[in-house]
């Protein structure tokens, strides 16, 4: 069993503008109507990387930082998980077109954008931070996985970790062999157990209430890997105490519970 | 930190399958560079090639799975019967109680490359060949290792450029000291392919001639793939190493360039000395990141001279080996095992002048020594460092 405790929410979905916008939603899903993701400018990066940044970074910044600011932290020295099942889809792509051309032209940046640690680079050059930070996949389980990783780092150094978890949808050929439906992406602030909202984690058999009970919530849940996070997400928009589970790798189930606020 | 045992591991890469082939080009100074094509790519270059990857194939169950990054894992989990070792260990604790944390930077992307040239033209759709989520997909190289072993305990590939496969040895350090697991496949798998030979190539990093490691007229990194496979136990009843630290950090200053005054990667040599509880002149050995670039090799000189000053003596062996970018702090960490092991320092290899604004103590011929401690070094895009320190057996 790992105690943490959550200080600190950032989200960004379709029809979930922030952690702010979407708590209520998530609480009284009645309210929620699906709209695209809309993702917010990056202020906190430089003119020079917010120029070369990708979608994928962009959002990642923007709940990293709605989660920030509600912990109350300087991100200077906070460790750091990323974690997504596919990178910038569109920069992939991009690249793969470029190198199926017979002149294979490759611009640097493209190059430079296609590593799956670009937004953990490019946040800690915006947070001026030189705090130890990962970037993970676990193909659909990619969100319990990077919950597990920030889970176990926040228990074994006894200081905060910010995790930050996004994927968004490949364009064609390749949204054809890995359906993503529009981009998600959530960060979570865990600080060590006493703080904020308790939250047990334990690896086990197979967990309750892995589904969303919203019809509309679950569709979500099942197309956009990172959207596996919404039962946790619905739990921390409520009250009370909760017992839940997520994949923590494909077919490892991860069981969670969350303290009452 | 506790120190963790590596109770077993192999490596893989152009100077052969395993550690015989490992050790023995190691201690005669051979590389494994050529200068050579690969698939359909002509770059000029000196590359350093896995030719054993072509007599692989994947099958049966894991048929979805074939591709080159796969296959060398494959061959990698074959190599000193490391597979066995897995089989015992997970008989010994419980498959899922085995943990599985592969680096790598591509993942099995050549595949799609390839797909890429052969989609249909009236359509633009990809061939029905294609296996998306067992090949190119950053996991899929664990999700390969798992299911051959048969494991099920927590898995996720650490896919931070080139210092991916040091880092999943902190990882699974971690996991060990909290009980998530009791024991751990570690390392990684990376495979060439188009997007690194060419990518390099636009950011001007690619030499055309041999890479030199620490020469004055050193202009750039020859490229290769391996794989390197380590597993750490808790209660070891045996003990190859002992993983005494693993510091991590972030350079926070460029997404494809080091600090120039290599504060990060410093930062990261500290931290892995603080949880060894080692002082730095208690390391015997460091192999360096070293990939022959002007600006990474200048800015970690200052970086080690910084935390070790300068009589620490220091190699790369990306001349032996090129580069392998995912795999790399896998197949050093490998490296700086045998060393340890076998009582040696293998030198640098392709310097023909030391770079006199380089002050480390580099070797340029291997060593006979008796080594306590030694240190790898692995650095990546994104500003992201690595220093794992291992110590010896007895």
């Amino acid at each position: 069993m790992i105690e943490v405790g959550v200080i600190g929410v950032g989200l960004l979905g379709p029809g979930l503008a922030s952690w702010a916008d979407g708590r209520a939603l998530l609480h009284d899903p009645a309210a929620w109507q699906r709209s695209p993701t809309a993702v917010p400018a990056p202020q906190r990066l430089p003119a020079t990387e917010r120029r070369r940044a990708g979608t994928l970074v962009k959002a990642s910044i923007a709940v990293a930082d709605e989660a920030l600011a509600m912990a109350g932290l300087d991100p200077a020295p906070l460790a750091t998980v990323f974690t997504s099942s596919t990178g910038d889809p569109l920069n992939c792509h991009l690249l793969c077109e470029a190198l199926a051309a017979p002149e294979r032209l490759v611009s640097p940046t493209r190059f430079t954008n296609s590593v799956h640690n670009a937004p953990a680079g490019y946040w800690h050059i915006a947070a001026a931070s030189r705090a130890p930070s990962t970037s993970l996949a676990a193909f659909d389980a990619s969100f319990g996985a990077g919950l597990l990783e920030a889970a176990v780092q926040c228990a074994t150094t006894a200081a905060a970790v910010l995790l930050v978890a996004c994927d968004l949808p490949y364009p064609e050929p390749l949204h054809a062999v890995r359906p993503v439906a529009d981009l998600f992406a959530l960060a979570l602030v865990l600080a060590p157990a006493g703080q904020g909202r308790a939250l047990a984690l334990q690896l086990g058999p197979p967990a309750p209430a892995m589904a969303c009970e919203a019809p509309g919530l679950e569709t979500l849940r099942q197309t956009i890997p990172a959207a596996r996070a919404l039962p946790l997400l619905h739990a921390l928009a409520g009250g009370g105490a909760a017992a839940l589970g997520l994949e923590a790798a494909p077919g490892l189930a991860l069981r969670l519970h969350l303290g009452a606020r | 930190m506790k120190p963790l045992a590596v109770t077993d591991y192999t490596v893989v890469s152009a100077l052969g399958v395993g550690r015989a082939a490992t050790l023995a080009a190691l201690q005669a100074g051979r590389s494994g560079l050529a200068k050579q094509d690969f698939e359909t790519a002509a770059v000029d270059t000196w590359l350093g090639v896995v030719a054993d990857i072509d007599a692989v194939a994947l099958s049966g169950d894991l048929a979805e799975f074939d591709c080159r990054n796969n296959r060398l894992a494959e061959l990698g989990l074959r190599a000193d019967d490391f597979a066995a070792s897995v089989r015992a260990a997970a008989a010994r604790w419980g498959p899922a109680r085995v943990g599985v944390f592969l680096g790598t930077s591509t993942s099995g992307i050549l595949a799609t490359e390839i797909a890429y040239r052969e989609r249909d033209p009236a359509t633009g759709a990809l061939p029905a060949w294609l296996h998306y989520g067992a090949t190119q997909n950053t996991y899929a190289v664990a999700r390969y290792v798992r299911q051959a072993l048969a494991l099920q305990g927590p898995a996720y590939v650490v896919s931070t450029a080139c210092s991916s496969s040091a880092k999943v040895f902190a990882a699974a350090a971690r996991m060990v000291e909290l009980g998530i697991v009791d024991a751990a496949v570690v390392g990684g798998v990376d495979s060439l392919c188009m997007t690194t030979l060419y990518g390099f190539k636009s950011l001007e990093l690619v030499s055309s001639d041999i890479c030199r490691p620490w020469d004055a007229r050193r202009v750039g990194l020859s490229l290769g793939e391996g794989a390197a496979f380590a597993l750490l136990e808790r209660d070891p009843k045996r003990v190859a190493a002992w993983l005494l630290g693993a510091g991590e950090s972030s350079d926070a200053h460029h997404m494809s360039s080091p600090h120039p005054d290599g504060a990060g990667a410093a930062a990261a040599m500290r931290a892995g000395l603080s949880q060894a509880g080692l002082a730095p002149a208690d390391v015997d050995y460091l192999n360096l990141h070293g990939t022959g670039t002007p600006g990474n090799d200048a800015a970690e000189d200052v970086a080690v001279r910084s935390v070790f000053g300068t009589t620490l003596a220091c190699s790369s062996t990306k001349g032996h080996t090129g580069h392998t970018l995912g795999a790399a702090g896998g197949v050093e960490a490998a490296i700086t095992i045998l060393a340890l092991q076998h009582r040696f320092i293998p030198a640098g290899l392709n310097v023909r002048e030391i770079d006199p604004a380089l002050q480390v103590n580099y070797l340029r011929q291997p060593r006979e020594q008796a080594l306590r401690v030694a240190a790898s070094n692995s650095f990546g895009f994104g500003g992201s460092n690595a220093c794992l320190l291992f110590g010896t057996a007895t």
